[in-house]
């Protein structure tokens, strides 16, 4: 009875959308403001009715009712509660009914703002968001059905399959929702984009109504990204968190021009310059989204976590297709009335600065989108299938990473409008100066790697000038006003937040970038069959082999535990316990044990596949050093976006 | 005395060599994971998606290292085991793709779309320039108080800067 | 706000046509691939009537496994007899369940050498191969997929796939998974001897 309950909720959702968008275009045309008010309330309609069939789905999930092939698929009894909730996105069909839901949690809040000042812009937006929450829900309706029951005839299991072990971390429970969020919020500055070229209203009023929107869509596929990397290097246990998977590459790509969109949408906002560029970027943000979406879900691409082949794949490819096609077809359209207001004054100016700053984003996404579908490609054309795997990918994009690493460093100090190179250098020499500590610092450490040295120059260079930043505001206005340079830098980031939010971005994106060098360039593993008692180095480390333990757990695990325990120079450092659990449905995961400083971690796996026995355990031990930096520059991240994002008293009156 | 010498020589020589031999036995019998890992991470398993063979724990992929083992105990050098596995199990095992034929593109697409972004950059910056000077005379209207100071003490043009930046603020 | 005085800018008129037809001709280029890989990954493994005169074969054969003292066997030069492909790795679990059964189904074909075996071993290491067929005492031609040329012709999801061509060299018959016995095999082999 409930699955049907949940599907007929879906199918009346459908519709609802289906005449939301129809009254909404009617009403447009017929110029009817009761038609598009009509079909703003069945907007509203759909959050509540998707909330209802999720509501029926997480019931069926948490009380086991295996008749449903969902339920089965990725629940067992022996989970617990909390993992029997999130299995809710642990598969094709209810991922996507998540999805929908977010996606509705979005449209019914932009639905329920004040549209006083530009009722225009409503209907068209009603269009869009309704088009897109509409194709998801029928994905759900006709192909994925996360309410399918077992077929008649075939006995109810007693037991599901349980979730994949893999997506059992707490880093999988709020990866994919941070990350669909940043997928799913684009959503909203893509209509707004669409409604303003439909209209004809190509001021930047789209831009400020959509301002924040982008910024918290950003902050949650970055927060997506970071976690699905803190997930790959707790879970996976390869000794890295970023393999260049085209589901990683999938999910970076929206980044990239979500990154460039929000720069270039500053210099419209102050110069109302690159209005084509601005409508460019928001629609291929969207377009990526969707697009690697398609990717990772319909099989045309495999990857280690793709989804398994699905039949979503043809009408996805009409969604693909028109909204590509109307989206061009749009801004091609509009071409003519999106000219700027005034002209690009010098190649160090801020913006134009920004520009390239721009290039080099679409830069990493050429190589990042030629990369994904080049053995697509060479399998149509030639039938041979390559690899493009992390060599390519980090050659290409290595030296674009550190150029926007100079921008960072050199931006903030030029201009709007204009800047020469006397200007600029004025500014830039102190900090430049300041920033040469480092690859000194660097050498007489030892490293010698000069690449390494040029990293750190630049990251020396991009915090030394972005605290600069801070420290000239509060300066300055506290001299002028005589109030302490403390509350006055407060005053500050509260007045310009975004500004000050940017440059704590930027910091953070630098300390990953420490990380980065550290393990891109430093570093080091050895794998080794050892006995009780047996020793390891490996970087000044020593790991010793003490015990290892093999018993079955409560729940039906066989867990093997090794016990290690690390030193250097002489002086211990305590123990470590990598594990191997086997699942009972012959799912194995790997537990890496890992000690993290500042300085480096020492990570540690039981290989098991090579068989296990005390006499001869096979261990692999990496040394890794600075990673833990890309850790810390995620969590100075989300500091520094929420400043940024967060509601700005004054902002709201426009 | 010369027969000796020969002999000695020849004495020398067969120990020599024999020690050479079971020097080079030695060497066979141990070939460490790390030796066989080095070659491994650079390969992806042939049925796997997108893994490294170094990290894959299918029965196939362990086969795999073992191969790779036996190979580097027979003499062979990296580039020669990495040849067998593109000759045995096609160009997908590489981590990149070869640098001839079609696979050509992969390497010089990027190159040239970033090159023609640069052009199409550059080009409107001239074009931006090139509108800046027709209406120098006019342009009154953008001139902002920084350019005014350009020859004063840089602190200054930065307060001066940031002060009009706080105000459009406001 | 939304005109601007045209006296602004250089005059600017819509998009550039030829910028409008590259625009078109990459996004149409992109979606005809996509819509290429999409027919790809649904359209799986070739199926019974395909003819595989467009992608015949040379395969070496491995010591001790010829065909008829040849170390390379061809697709060509089989036509006229009933060919029964069969592709396996040593590393393939349920390939295990069939190498008996196989084995038995040639040995009672292969006095009137009207049918021809043929094991496909795909991306196999040669010394757990060699094993294998000696476990199972297989005495059939059989030789390795070299740079994967075979099981990409014949587009396989998995091993063991087993395709059993007819005295044309049309696939007539498909078989994914391993036989359950060997009267399955002889089933159909006998079916395509009696056409």
């Amino acid at each position: 009875m409930l699955p049907s309950l949940g599907y007929g909720i879906l199918v009346i959702t459908l519709l609802v959308l289906i005449y939301s968008v129809a009254v909404a275009i009617y009403g447009e045309v017929k110029k009817s403001a009761a038609m598009v008010e009509s079909a703003r309330r069945a907007m509203l309609l759909a959050l509540p009715l998707i909330t209802v069939a999720s509501a029926i789905l997480i019931y069926l999930l948490i009380n086991d009712r295996y008749d449903v092939e969902y339920v089965w698929s990725v629940t067992n009894r022996s989970m617990p509660m909390y993992l029997k909730i999130t299995a809710w996105w642990g598969g094709q069909p209810g991922s996507l009914l998540f999805w929908s839901w977010l996606l509705s949690s979005f449209t019914s809040a932009v639905t329920l703002r004040k549209w006083d000042r530009d009722r225009e812009l409503l209907p068209w937006v009603l269009v869009v968001t309704g088009i897109t929450l509409a194709f998801f829900i029928s994905l759900n309706v006709f192909f994925e059905n996360p309410f399918k029951l077992v077929p008649a005839g075939v006995s109810i299991p007693l037991d599901g399959r349980g979730l994949n072990p893999l997506l059992r971390h707490p880093g999988m429970i709020i990866h994919p929702p941070a990350q669909y969020l940043g997928f799913v919020a684009f959503t909203i500055p893509f209509a707004f984009a669409i409604a303003a070229l439909i209209t004809g209203r190509t001021d930047d009023r789209w831009i400020r109504i959509t301002r924040r929107w982008t910024l918290w869509a950003w902050l949650f596929l970055s927060l997506g990204l970071v976690l699905g990397m803190r997930w790959a290097y707790d879970v996976l246990g390869w000794g890295g968190y970023w393999g260049w998977d085209p589901v990683e590459i999938a999910a970076l790509m929206p980044w990239l021009t979500g990154t460039a969109f929000l720069h270039s949408v500053m210099i419209q906002e102050k110069r109302g310059m690159l209005k084509h560029w601005n409508m460019i970027l928001i629609i291929l943000t969207f377009d990526l989204v969707i697009f690697g979406t398609f990717l990772t879900r319909s099989g045309v691409l495999s990857s280690v976590h793709a989804f398994a082949q699905s039949e979503i794949g043809p009408l996805f490819f009409v969604f693909i297709v028109f909204i590509f096609v109307a989206s061009f077809a749009l801004l091609i359209h509009r071409w003519v009335d999106l000219k700027s207001e005034t002209e690009m004054k010098s190649m160090l100016s801020r913006e134009a600065l920004f520009l390239l700053n721009n290039l080099l984003f679409l830069s990493i996404l050429v190589v990042s989108f030629w990369g994904v579908m080049f053995p697509l490609i060479s399998e149509l054309f030639t039938g041979s299938k390559v690899t493009v795997g992390p060599p390519f990918y980090e050659r290409a994009t290595g030296p674009l990473w550190g150029a926007l690493m100079l921008l960072m460093g050199v931006a903030p100090l030029s201009a709007w409008g204009h800047s020469t190179i006397k200007t600029l250098g004025r500014s830039i020499w102190k900090p430049a100066v300041a920033a040469l500590i480092a690859p000194i610092w660097a050498l007489i450490a030892g490293i010698t790697n000069w690449v390494a040295l040029i990293g750190f120059t630049l990251i020396a260079l991009v915090i030394t000038v972005s605290i600069r930043e801070f420290w000239r505001g509060a300066q300055a206005r506290s001299k002028r006003s005589g109030e302490s340079f403390f509350s006055e830098l407060w005053k500050l980031i509260k007045r310009n937040r975004r500004r000050y939010g940017g440059y704590i971005i930027h910091i953070s994106m630098v300390l990953m970038g420490i990380g980065i060098i550290g393990i891109e360039l430093f570093q080091s593993d050895t794998q080794q069959h050892l006995g009780i008692g047996d020793q390891v180095e490996l970087a000044g480390y020593t790991v010793q082999y003490d015990r290892l333990d093999q018993f079955r757990h409560e729940d039906g695990r066989f867990i093997t535990r090794g016990e290690m325990s690390l030193s250097k120079d002489g002086k211990d450092l305590g123990t470590l316990a990598p594990r191997y659990d086997l699942y009972p449905d012959g799912q194995p995961m790997t537990i890496p044990a890992v000690r993290s400083t500042l300085v480096d971690d020492v990570y540690i796996i039981l290989v098991n596949w090579e068989g296990i026995t005390a006499e001869s355990t096979p261990f692999k031990v990496y040394h890794n050093p600075l990673v833990k930096w890309v850790w810390i520059g995620g969590y100075v991240f989300i500091a520094g976006i929420i400043i940024a994002a967060w509601r700005d008293e004054e902002e709201e009156k426009i | 005395m010369k027969k000796f010498n020969i002999l000695l020589l020849l004495i020398i020589l067969l120990s020599l060599f024999s020690i050479g031999t079971v020097a080079a036995q030695g060497g066979t019998e141990e070939i460490s994971d790390d030796e066989v890992n080095a070659i491994a991470s650079q390969l992806f398993c042939p049925v796997c998606e997108n893994t490294p063979l170094d990290v894959c724990e299918t029965q196939a992929c362990k086969q795999w290292r073992e191969l790779i083992r036996l190979q580097l105990s027979e003499g062979a050098t990296e580039a020669e085991v990495k040849q067998y596995f593109v000759d045995n199990y096609g160009a997908r095992v590489l981590s990149e793709p070869p640098r001839e034929g079609f696979s050509l593109l992969v390497y010089f697409v990027p190159p040239v779309i970033i090159l023609l972004g640069i052009f199409i950059l550059f080009r409107a910056f001239k074009q931006w320039q090139k509108n800046d000077e027709d209406e120098a005379d006019a342009s009154t209207t953008e001139a902002s108080p920084v350019s005014a100071s350009e020859t004063s003490d840089p602190e200054d043009d930065y307060l001066a800067r940031f002060e009009e930046e706080l105000r459009k603020k406001d | 706000m939304t005109e601007n005085t045209p006296e602004n800018t250089a005059p600017k008129r819509g998009m550039p046509l030829w910028v409008q037809i590259t625009v078109w001709t990459v996004l149409v280029a992109l979606l005809v691939v996509v819509f290429m890989g999409l027919q790809r990954a649904k359209e799986g493994n070739v199926q019974a009537g395909a003819e595989t005169g467009e992608f015949d074969f040379t395969m070496p054969l491995f010591e001790g496994y010829e065909y008829e003292g040849a170390e390379e066997i061809s697709l060509t030069e089989l036509r006229g007899k009933i060919v029964v492909l069969n592709f396996w790795a040593s590393w393939c679990v349920t390939c295990k369940d069939e190498a008996v059964e196989l084995e038995e189904a040639w040995r009672l074909y292969q006095p009137e050498g009207e049918v021809v075996f043929v094991g496909v071993d795909y991306v196999d290491t040669e010394p757990e191969a060699r094993g294998y067929l000696e476990t199972y005492d297989i005495t059939y031609p059989n030789g390795p997929d070299m740079g994967t040329q075979i099981s990409q012709a014949f587009r396989i999801q998995g091993v063991p796939e087993t395709y059993f061509l007819d005295r044309d060299g049309v696939v007539q018959h498909v078989q994914k998974g391993p036989f359950r016995s060997t009267e399955q095999i002889l089933n159909i082999v006998n079916t395509l001897l009696a056409e």
